[in-house]
């Protein structure tokens, strides 16, 4: 029999626009679309899309439980046998919207689904363990490959077959552990391994431990009337013609610059450099992102002691873990040597 | 960033929309914001009601520095 299957994407690979559609509600057209059309090629005869569900990522990430209701309800009149979400690579909000569509699918239509993401988005962490989530790399250049593993995946589980391993299907890990007998006892595992890591070989853990990478709540302010306040963005507010060429998107670096006696962050020097939402509203007014001209008041005011004189600022938009971690580190050493109190940190 | 400028020993207050992205990366201090392309505005207001929904949520923010806490909170 030929399967059905329903496909959710987002406002830009549905064609419909970049960031500035990224607020379009949920919508419901029949066949493929986008990156449903390598899929409907990779499925042949086995499977058909019968339909595409889409919603802009920013309508999604504001309206979760309303558009998430109104998605389910699309992709359930198409009478399905399976879902597929995606994939999302490496964008988060997209992520997000495909963990909840996939996971809401699962637990109240109850038929399979499979979504693609880098491991690095943000959805991952949220779903991987509700949903089976493919590793695909970290831009559209990868789906030639999420392609095809995902749809090997989705037609596995609608032929129930068994899944295997993540490491054989090429899903994210979801913390489920299944019982197997092996030809050798743990002990000589055990050994096996330990002997292979002295030499040098390489060597496979049967267990991966979990990574908690958690920082303890650090001491509030005692005395705010004292305090000094740093600012710090991942919106991309820059000063206009932004001088040191903060990408639009995966920023290599964060820039560093003075407000000393600036009493707002108006459109005439200010503009965001961010390419992961609709900038519209971040030009008109970057004080809606960052907001200096407020801050000022309350420091004139006395609410606090002294806003700091510099600004930090990024694009977070698909930039790596380990640039932010760097970004942070650094940041948070100027600011501790210079007698920083607190930080108030704003992201789109 | 905001738990690398934390493990310094600074407190953080995290302004952002999507709150279940910043409690999955693990922010201790969480206000939410407006919407993602304006976190501290509303365009559909004036710009004196604008400026008061960016007070009300900067002086959310600077309680949340003040208040003493043991584990991830949202100051809604």
């Amino acid at each position: 029999m030929t399967y059905r299957i329903v496909h959710y994407i987002n406002q830009f690979f549905a064609g419909i626009g970049g960031e500035e559609k990224a607020g379009v509600g949920p919508e419901s057209r029949s066949g493929a679309l986008g990156p449903g059309m390598a899929f409907k090629a990779a499925f042949g005869n086995e499977a058909e899309i019968v339909g595409t569900v889409i919603c802009g990522d920013g309508f999604f990430a504001e309206n979760m439980d309303e558009a998430g209701e109104k998605i389910l309800k699309m992709i359930e009149d198409f009478k399905p046998d399976a879902v597929i979400a995606g994939p999302a690579f490496n964008a988060g909000r997209y992520g997000t919207a495909c963990g909840a569509v996939s996971e809401a699918v699962s637990k109240k239509l109850g038929i399979p689904v499979v979504t693609g993401m880098y491991p690095e988005n943000p959805g991952v962490d949220m779903f991987r363990k509700s949903v089976y989530i493919v590793e695909t790399s970290d831009s559209a250049r990868g789906i030639k490959d999420a392609v095809p593993a995902m749809s090997k995946l989705i037609m596995k589980m609608l032929s129930r077959e068994p899944v295997g391993s993540p490491a054989d299907e090429g899903y994210i890990q979801r913390g489920v552990r299944v019982n197997r007998f092996h030809e050798k006892i743990g002990a000589v595992r055990a050994v096996d391994m330990l002997v292979k890591k002295l030499k040098g070989d390489e060597f496979r853990t049967e267990y991966p431990m979990p990574v908690f990478d958690r920082v303890p709540p650090a001491e509030p302010i005692k005395d705010m009337k004292k305090a000094v306040i740093a600012v710090v963005t991942s919106g991309g507010i820059v000063p206009k013609g932004n001088p040191d060429h903060i990408e639009a998107s995966s920023a290599s670096k964060y820039g560093t610059y003075s407000i000393a006696g600036v009493q707002s962050a108006d459109e005439v020097a200010y503009a965001t450099a961010h390419g992961g939402y609709d900038p519209t509203y971040a030009n008109t007014d970057p004080n809606r992102v960052l907001p200096i001209d407020v801050l000022r008041e309350m420091e004139k005011e006395g609410v606090f002691g002294k806003l700091y004189d510099y600004f930090f600022t990024t694009v977070g938009n698909g930039t790596s873990v380990a640039s932010s971690k760097k970004f942070g580190a650094e940041i948070g050493e100027r600011l501790k040597k210079d007698g920083v109190d607190a930080v108030i940190l704003t992201s789109t | 960033m905001v738990k690398a400028i934390e493990a310094t020993g600074i407190a953080v207050v995290h302004i952002c929309t999507i709150v279940p992205i910043s409690q999955t990366v693990g922010a201790n201090r969480i206000v939410p914001a407006v919407a993602i392309p304006y976190p501290l505005g509303d365009p559909s207001k004036t710009l004196e009601e604008e400026k008061e929904i960016r007070r009300a949520i900067l002086e959310k923010s600077l309680e949340a520095l003040k208040t003493p806490i043991k584990e991830q909170t949202v100051f809604n």
